[in-house]
């Protein structure tokens, strides 16, 4: 029994996940590690690259934080909104890019809600913030809700009887327990954050050198025939989402050290 | 843990820091440099996608000139469509060029354009390309009309008119020669797909997809420089298509200096090598022999303005275009 | 007492006991979610009132994409439900050389650009190319570590007692899984499925290269939501998202209902 699953697995996987991403891999490779270099060393690259991983670096945490705290509200708290929190979590998934776009720009746009703020937010850093944000807003708190649950809270009524107040409580009971899950929306939202091409397309502006992201520039090369440096951006990315998996792997074992 | 991850947005910053100091050139193409892109005097042009390799050959010759010396410039390129949102929107813009004059239009009425842009000699045009048929190397098909077009297994390629405005150029080349009735055999029998933009349809057709390609002139050509093995045909009977460019209300007078020499004979050259049609006569005749004459040539004057056709053919609710592709659906199962 | 009685100790119980010290949380959540996503969303629900909405939203290709997309993203849901369960029990239980490369790669799906994803994928299999098949194929492909994540967390934090108490009592290790471990791993499965559906509902960029989006056949309808922006109708588009919107949180709650019905 335990074959066949685990056959049927790595098949799964092997047509639907490996291959194709070996042939990234393959494609990015093809022309030489010269060339490869040269593509994504880049000035558009690098430039592309560091925004990428700023709009990465404030996306995340910021999920972070409201995702555990959400998870908290809706498996710890007796608040009746709870069940609306939960649902509303899940909307910003089932809206298209182009819907995101069109409704960052009718708040943020010269004509909308909140075009009268001095603050540049579209066509800038902040609006493509806020659209990652919005691609991966469930991703945390859908991790450690779960978890949450599972584990019951027996451990932590335990410690407020013994008299630690919330925060000795969840840094030393809750936040321990709820590690693997944090982390692994924290994996999640990192990489969906890296990948997040459409939303971000609209409300970028395109900028050469200053709103353009990795995928933006995925798909300017694409447009412009340059195949192989689209690949290899996008095994740039790939690499990043490895990157910070092994990350997240190597605190989770120096933790739990 | 959370002390670690509470480290990131302090990384965030540090990055911002470290970013705002560094490079920040833009092209791809040979050095172009802007200097740090914070500067006041920066020129800001969004455009239509295609012609970046031209401007990014364009923007460093202005550079080296007397008058553009000292100028940096923002741009920004993607589907005209997109683009003229974007601007509507709030994208700081100097110089703007679309494929289709609506796009640009829709900035008039934004109040961003003057309504004045196209009284120039040119008629606010920077170039010109024609409805073309791109076919395999050798074309072995031997498609050189539109009749051909419609012969039994000919599978065509064009970009849906619906998601793409400069599709609807394409689709105006077939209701030009043959009306409705040739557009709704066309699209019914020989259309299988249509990819949502031109870039797309061009890699579609280069993967193998389909007999013949229809596209504007200079896709092909540009497909040919970077490359491509393909051939094109001009049909005897086609559309001009007509490619804007203007200046925007609240730009610095830079901007009027770049327009001008983007219309002059150094950067028309750069765009007629490039495989798009001039609008600068001296240019256009150098060029003759790149760029030969259609027998029959229609603007889009011959069908009352881009107006006129928006409404007529492509309403996506009662547009005629939109009816054909209601009739191509199969019915819907529950 | 059935094995399934055995495996509900406190643990059911709801945890509820932290009320009032989170209300500031709940109020700080809601802020959050409100500014970042009700906001927008509100914003295109105005708009949507500007469209003639009914004649836009009961418009021959609007209906056919808004079912097309409902159907194959319920099935891609499904599919990952099962697969991707499948996909964390061989990942946390089982012990095969390459698990842990394999346990890197499954979150590459999505930090690979959604062009990237459509294109490898028709590289990989052309024959698919312009199908339906196509469709829920780049559907999955973008939609895979959910489940799989959402599952492997709990199931590492599951507490074996009660499996080897059901295994000590005589019980197979099917109806092990079925009364003690799958209850357990219930919600977060449902919760990837829930992730899984309103992704694949809003896929554009990977599904409009390969599905050839033609109407009535493999048009999403965040494919058409673009014709209408493109053809200059943004009230039309508003009004076609709303409907999708809506009825993604009609299957969102529906599953939601499931998981607590389930809990009883």
């Amino acid at each position: 029994m335990r074959h066949v699953l685990r056959l049927t697995a790595i098949g799964y996987l092997l047509t639907l996940l490996v291959v194709p991403v070996a042939v990234v891999v393959y494609r990015a490779l093809e022309p030489g590690p010269a060339e490869v270099w040269a593509s994504v060393t880049t000035p558009a690259a690098i430039s592309a690259f560091w925004l990428t991983l700023i709009v990465t670096a404030i996306a995340v945490p910021l999920n972070a934080i409201f995702g555990v705290l959400t998870a908290l509200v809706i498996e710890r708290s007796r608040s009746r909104g709870r069940r609306l929190l939960d649902v509303i979590l899940d909307l910003p998934f089932a809206v298209s890019p182009v819907v995101i776009g069109l409704a960052l720009v009718l708040v943020y746009g010269r004509d909308g809600w909140l075009g009268w703020l001095p603050v540049q937010v579209l066509f800038s850093l902040p609006a493509i913030v806020l659209a990652t944000v919005f691609v991966s807003i469930p991703f945390v708190a859908r991790e450690v809700a779960p978890v949450l649950r599972e584990i019951g809270d027996d451990a932590e009524q335990a410690a407020a009887t013994l008299g630690a107040n919330r925060w000795q409580t969840f840094r030393r009971i809750t936040l321990p327990a709820i590690r693997w899950g944090l982390a692994t929306g924290v994996v999640l939202s990192t990489a969906r954050a890296l990948g997040e091409f459409g939303a971000v397309s609209v409300v970028s502006g395109k900028v050469a050198g200053d709103t353009m992201t990795l995928t933006l520039l995925v798909e300017q090369r694409f447009q412009n025939f340059d195949l192989a440096g689209a690949y290899a951006a996008s095994a740039l990315l790939a690499v990043i989402a490895v990157a910070v998996l092994l990350l997240m792997t190597l605190m989770q074992r120096r933790a739990e050290a | 843990m959370i002390r670690r991850l509470a480290l990131l947005p302090l990384l965030a910053v540090a990055l911002v820091a470290a970013a705002c100091g560094g490079a920040s050139d833009e092209n791809e193409a040979a050095g172009a440099t802007s200097g740090a892109g914070h500067s006041a005097n920066a020129l800001s042009l969004v455009a239509y996608s295609t012609p970046q390799v031209v401007y990014d050959e364009i923007i460093p010759d202005f550079r080296a000139t007397a008058e553009g010396k000292g100028i940096d410039f923002k741009t920004s390129f993607g589907a005209s469509g997109d683009q003229s949102r974007a601007v509507e929107a709030g994208l700081k813009a100097d110089v703007v060029s679309f494929s289709v004059e609506p796009d640009m239009e829709r900035l008039v009425e934004a109040g961003l354009v003057e309504p004045t842009w196209r009284e120039n000699q040119h008629k606010g045009l920077v170039t010109t390309s024609v409805v073309s048929f791109i076919v395999r190397k050798g074309n072995p098909k031997n498609i050189k009309t539109w009749d051909d077009l419609l012969k039994p297994g000919v599978e065509v390629i064009t970009p849906n008119p619906f998601t793409s405005g400069a599709a609807k150029w394409n689709v105006l080349g077939a209701y030009n020669y043959g009306g409705l009735d040739y557009v709704r055999e066309l699209f019914i029998e020989h259309v299988k797909v249509q990819p949502k933009s031109g870039r797309e349809a061009l890699q579609d057709f280069v993967s193998g997809q389909g007999d013949v390609l229809l596209s504007y002139e200079y896709e092909a050509t540009t497909a040919q420089k970077k490359g491509e093995e393909l051939d094109y045909v001009i049909p005897d009977d086609t559309v001009r298509i007509d490619i804007t460019f203007a200046t925007t209300k609240d730009a610095p007078k830079e901007a009027q200096v770049f327009a001008d020499y983007v219309l002059s004979e150094p950067a028309q050259q750069r765009f007629a090598d490039w495989g798009y049609r001039p609008v600068n006569k001296a240019v256009l005749n150098k060029n003759k022999s790149k760029f030969p004459t259609p027998r029959k040539l229609a603007g889009i004057e011959r069908f009352g303005g881009w107006e006129k056709v928006n409404d007529e053919l492509f309403d996506p609710d009662t547009g005629s275009i939109a009816k054909i592709e209601e009739e191509l659906g199969v019915p819907m199962e529950s | 007492m059935s094995a399934a009685t055995v495996a509900a100790p406190a643990k059911a119980r709801p945890a509820r006991t932290r009320g009032p010290g989170l209300s500031l949380g709940f109020g700080v959540s809601t802020l959050w979610l409100g500014l970042i996503v009700l906001l927008p969303l509100a914003a295109v629900v105005v708009r949507s009132l500007d469209a003639s909405f009914w004649t836009v939203v009961t418009s021959r290709q609007a209906v056919s994409s808004l079912v097309f997309t409902l159907w194959i993203s319920i099935a891609v849901a499904a599919i990952n439900a099962v697969m991707g369960t499948l996909l964390a029990w061989v990942l946390v239980r089982d012990r095969f050389p390459g698990r842990r490369l394999v346990d890197l790669l499954i979150d590459l799906p999505f930090a690979l650009p959604t062009i990237v994803a459509g294109l490898t994928l028709v590289a990989v299999y052309p024959d698919v190319r312009f199908t339906k098949w196509a469709v829920l194929l780049a559907l999955l492909f973008v939609t895979l570590p959910f489940v799989v994540r959402a599952v492997q967390p709990v199931l590492l934090a599951l507490d074996r007692d009660v499996e080897e108490a059901a295994a000590s009592l005589g019980a197979r290790p099917r109806t092990t899984f079925r009364r003690v471990i799958l209850p357990a791993l219930m919600p977060a499965i449902l919760s990837g499925a829930a992730l899984a559906f309103a992704r694949a509902v809003g896929e554009f960029g990977s599904v409009v290269l390969i599905s050839g989006n033609i109407p009535f056949e493999t048009q999403v309808a965040s494919v058409y939501v673009f014709k209408r922006l493109e053809s200059d109708d943004p009230a039309g588009a508003a009004a076609i998202a709303v409907v999708l919107l809506g009825i993604s949180v009609l299957v969102l709650l529906v599953l939601r209902l499931i998981q607590t019905w389930g809990r009883r």
